[in-house]
C-alpha cells in the first residue's frame, strides 16, 4: 500500500484558471520525497487538495488506501500539514495553537498538552510557547507550524517550503529534525526551490511543471541522467574577446566574469589548459548552481541558466 | 483508529472553549459595553421618559422594556461573535486548523454558534442582572424565558456565521448588523406594544422575525405579551432550520473557504 497515490488529479480555479493537468503521483511509505518545481507549478495546489483545502476538479487521491473522496476523515487523521503561509492565530500563543489542534484530531486536552510540550521543545520553542505567537520570528513560526502538524502523529507529514525564509543554521537544524521523524517511520513530502534540501534529504523526486509532472524518480538516478553543470569563473584580467572553447560553451563573458557549461564528467583540465593556453589566469571557480537545479532547469526549459531559488 | 465520532465530540469541546477564550480575554471590548448602553436605555427611556409615558400594554414602562432590553443585547452579541470570529478565522486563514482536521462541517459550526450563544447569554444575564437596579424582573415563566433567549441566541448566531461566510472584507460584516438587524430590532417591539401602531404598520410588523422573539422573551417575563407564546416559538424553529440549512449548505460547498 503507497503512502499517497494520486491518479489524473486536476484542478480549474474559478477563475478559469488551469493550475493542475492530469497530476500522477506515488509516494512509498516511509519515503522522503521532494515535490519540485518553479513558481506557479501547481505544488500549493496539489497540495491543498490533498489537505481538503482546496476541491479538486477531477481525478483521485488516495492516503494508506482511502480515497480522499469518500473516506476523508480517514485521510485528514493520517496527514500532517505545514502550508506554505502562516496560518495560525498570531495572539495566540504557541501552546494554545498545538493544544486547540490536537483537540481538532480528538486528542484529549491531558494528552494533546503532553505532547505540545514535547514537540514544542524539540523544535526550541519552549521558552516563547506562553507568549503570544506575533512575538516571533519568521523562523519560529515555521517551527511552530512544524510542531503543530505532528501533534496527531500523523504517517504522512506534508511541508510546502517549510525552509523559506530560514537562515542556514536552522534550516540544518530543521533537516535533522525532518530526517530523525522520518527514521521513525513518518512519510515526508516536502517542496522546496532550494535544491540542496532535496538533494540532502529527500530519496526520491517528482518535478511539476506548468500542471503536470514532468519527471518522477530516484534522485540519485535523477541526478546521473543530469547532463551538463556551468561554472563560474574569476579571471585576473579581463579578456580582450571572449574566450573560444572547445568542447564546452561559454555562456557569458562579462568583464572578469565567466561562465562555462561543459558536460558532466568531462575532464576538467580540459578548461584549464585551454585557458592557459589563451593566457588566462583563473582566481577562483565555483559551481553556478547545483547540479539538480542544472538538470531541473534543463527539462523546464528554462535557458536563462540563472539560479531557480 | 479513533472514531470519528469520538473525535468530533473532543473536536466539538475544542473549538467551544477556544471560542469562550476568544471573547473572555477581552470582555472589555465584548462583555462590558452592551450592559452600559443597557443601562443607559433603562435610565433615559425607562427611568426618565418613562415615568411620563405611564403604563405600556397594562405594564409600568420600564417593566415593558426591560425584556427588550436584554433581547437586544442577546441578538446583537450573539451575532457579532459568531460573524467576527468565524470572519477573522477565514480572513487570517486559521479556519484551515479545523477544515483539515476530522470534524463535520455541522460540529464546526455548531461550536461557533455554541460560542456565539454563550457570549449572547453571558452579555444577556449582566444586562438583566444591571436591570434589578431599574425594575422587579418578575419571570413569571422560567423555562419559557430560558428556551426563548437560548434558541434566540442561537439564531442569530448561525445568521452571523453566513453574514461571515459571504463576507470578503471587513465592511461586508456591519452591513447587515447596521442595516437589517438593528432596524429589525427597533422596530421588533422593544420600545412599543404594535397595538400602539396603525393597522397598517401593526400589520407590517408580523413579518418582522425579531417581534416574535421579544414578545416571546416579554412573554416568559412579565408572563403577558403580544403574540402567543405558540407562534414565537414556531417562527423562532423555522428561521433556525431555514438558517442552519443554509450555513451548512454554504459550509458543504465550500463557498468562500476553499478555492
Ligand atoms: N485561489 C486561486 N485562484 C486562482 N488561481 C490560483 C489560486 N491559487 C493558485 N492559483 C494559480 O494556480 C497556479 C499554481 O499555483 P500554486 O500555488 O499551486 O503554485 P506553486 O507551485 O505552489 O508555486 P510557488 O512555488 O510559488 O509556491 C498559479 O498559476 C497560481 O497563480
Ligand atoms: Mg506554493
Amino acid at each position: 500500500m503507497k503512502a499517497l497515490e494520486i491518479n489524473g488529479l486536476r484542478k480549474t480555479y474559478d477563475n478559469g484558471h488551469v493550475a493542475l493537468n492530469g497530476v500522477d503521483l506515488e509516494v512509498e511509505q516511509g519515503d522522503f520525497f521532494a515535490l519540485l518545481g518553479p513558481n506557479g507549478a501547481g505544488k500549493s495546489t496539489t497540495i491543498g487538495i490533498i489537505s481538503s483545502l482546496v476541491s479538486a476538479s477531477g481525478g483521485s487521491v488516495k492516503v494508506h488506501g482511502h480515497d480522499l473522496q469518500s473516506e476523508r476523515n480517514q485521510c485528514k487523521l493520517l496527514i500532517g500539514l505545514v502550508p506554505q503561509e502562516i496560518n495560525f492565530n498570531v495572539f495566540e500563543t504557541p501552546k494554545n495553537i498545538v493544544v486547540t489542534q490536537a483537540g481538532y484530531y480528538g486528542i484529549s486536552k491531558s494528552l494533546a498538552t503532553e505532547r505540545a510540550e514535547h514537540y514544542l521543545k524539540l523544535l526550541e520553542l519552549w521558552e516563547k510557547s506562553d507568549r503570544p505567537a506575533r512575538e516571533m520570528s519568521g523562523g519560529m513560526k515555521r517551527r511552530l507550524m512544524i510542531a503543530r502538524a505532528l501533534v496527531h502523529e500523523p504517517r504522512l507529514l506534508i511541508l510546502d517550503e517549510p525552509t523559506a525564509g530560514v537562515d542556514i543554521e536552522i534550516r540544518r537544524s530543521m533537516w535533522a529534525f525532518l530526517e530523525e521523524i522520518n527514521r521513525n517511520g513518518t512519510t515526508i513530502i516536502l517542496t522546496t526551490h532550494y535544491l540542496e534540501e532535496a538533494e540532502t534529504l529527500c530519496r526520491n523526486v517528482a518535478i511539476i511543471d506548468d500542471g503536470s509532472i514532468v519527471e518522477q524518480g530516484a534522485v540519485s538516478e535523477l541526478l546521473s541522467r543530469a547532463q551538463f553543470q556551468t561554472f563560474v569563473l574569476d579571471m585576473k584580467q579581463a579578456p580582450s574577446t571572449q574566450p573560444d572553447l572547445q568542447g564546452m560553451t561559454v555562456l557569458k563573458c562579462e568583464g572578469t566574469r565567466l561562465e562555462v557549461q561543459m558536460r558532466l564528467g568531462d575532464n576538467m583540465n580540459k578548461l584549464f589548459s585551454q585557458l592557459d593556453n589563451l593566457g588566462i589566469d583563473v582566481i577562483s571557480m565555483r559551481n553556478k548552481s547545483n547540479r539538480l537545479e542544472e538538470f531541473f532547469l534543463q527539462l523546464v526549459g528554462n535557458n536563462d541558466n540563472g539560479g531557480a531559488a | 483508529m479513533q472514531s470519528i465520532t469520538s473525535v468530533n465530540i473532543v473536536a466539538f469541546k475544542t473549538i467551544v472553549t477556544k471560542e469562550i477564550r476568544r471573547f473572555m480575554r477581552i470582555w472589555v471590548q465584548t462583555i462590558v459595553p452592551p450592559a452600559v448602553s443597557a443601562v443607559l436605555y433603562m435610565m433615559i427611556f425607562g427611568t426618565l421618559i418613562g415615568s411620563r409615558v405611564g403604563e405600556m400594554d397594562g405594564h409600568q414602562y420600564i417593566d415593558f422594556i426591560v425584556p427588550g432590553i436584554i433581547m437586544m443585547a442577546v441578538i446583537t452579541n450573539s451575532y457579532s461573535n459568531s460573524v467576527s470570529s468565524f470572519f477573522s478565522a477565514k480572513f487570517q486563514n486559521h479556519l484551515q486548523e479545523m477544515l483539515i482536521a476530522p470534524v463535520y462541517n455541522w460540529v464546526i459550526l455548531a461550536g461557533f454558534v455554541t460560542g456565539g450563544v454563550c457570549r449572547g447569554l453571558a452579555v444577556g444575564a449582566l444586562v438583566a442582572a444591571v436591570s434589578l437596579f431599574f425594575t422587579r424582573l418578575p419571570v413569571e415563566n422560567p423555562l419559557i424565558t430560558i428556551t426563548v433567549v437560548v434558541l434566540t441566541a442561537t439564531l442569530f448566531s448561525i445568521a452571523g456565521v453566513v453574514n461571515s461566510i459571504f463576507a470578503k472584507s471587513f465592511d461586508d460584516i456591519s452591513i447587515i448588523p447596521n442595516f437589517v438587524l438593528t432596524p429589525l430590532t427597533y422596530l421588533g417591539g422593544i420600545f412599543y406594544s404594535i397595538k400602539l401602531l396603525p393597522d397598517f404598520w401593526e400589520g407590517l410588523s408580523f413579518i418582522n422575525p425579531v417581534l416574535y422573539m421579544i414578545n416571546g422573551f416579554r412573554f416568559g417575563i412579565l408572563g403577558s405579551s403580544d403574540i402567543s407564546i405558540g407562534w414565537s416559538f414556531m417562527i423562532i424553529l423555522i428561521f433556525i432550520a431555514l438558517l442552519g440549512s443554509v450555513a451548512l449548505y454554504l459550509l458543504n460547498k465550500g463557498v468562500g473557504i476553499k478555492s
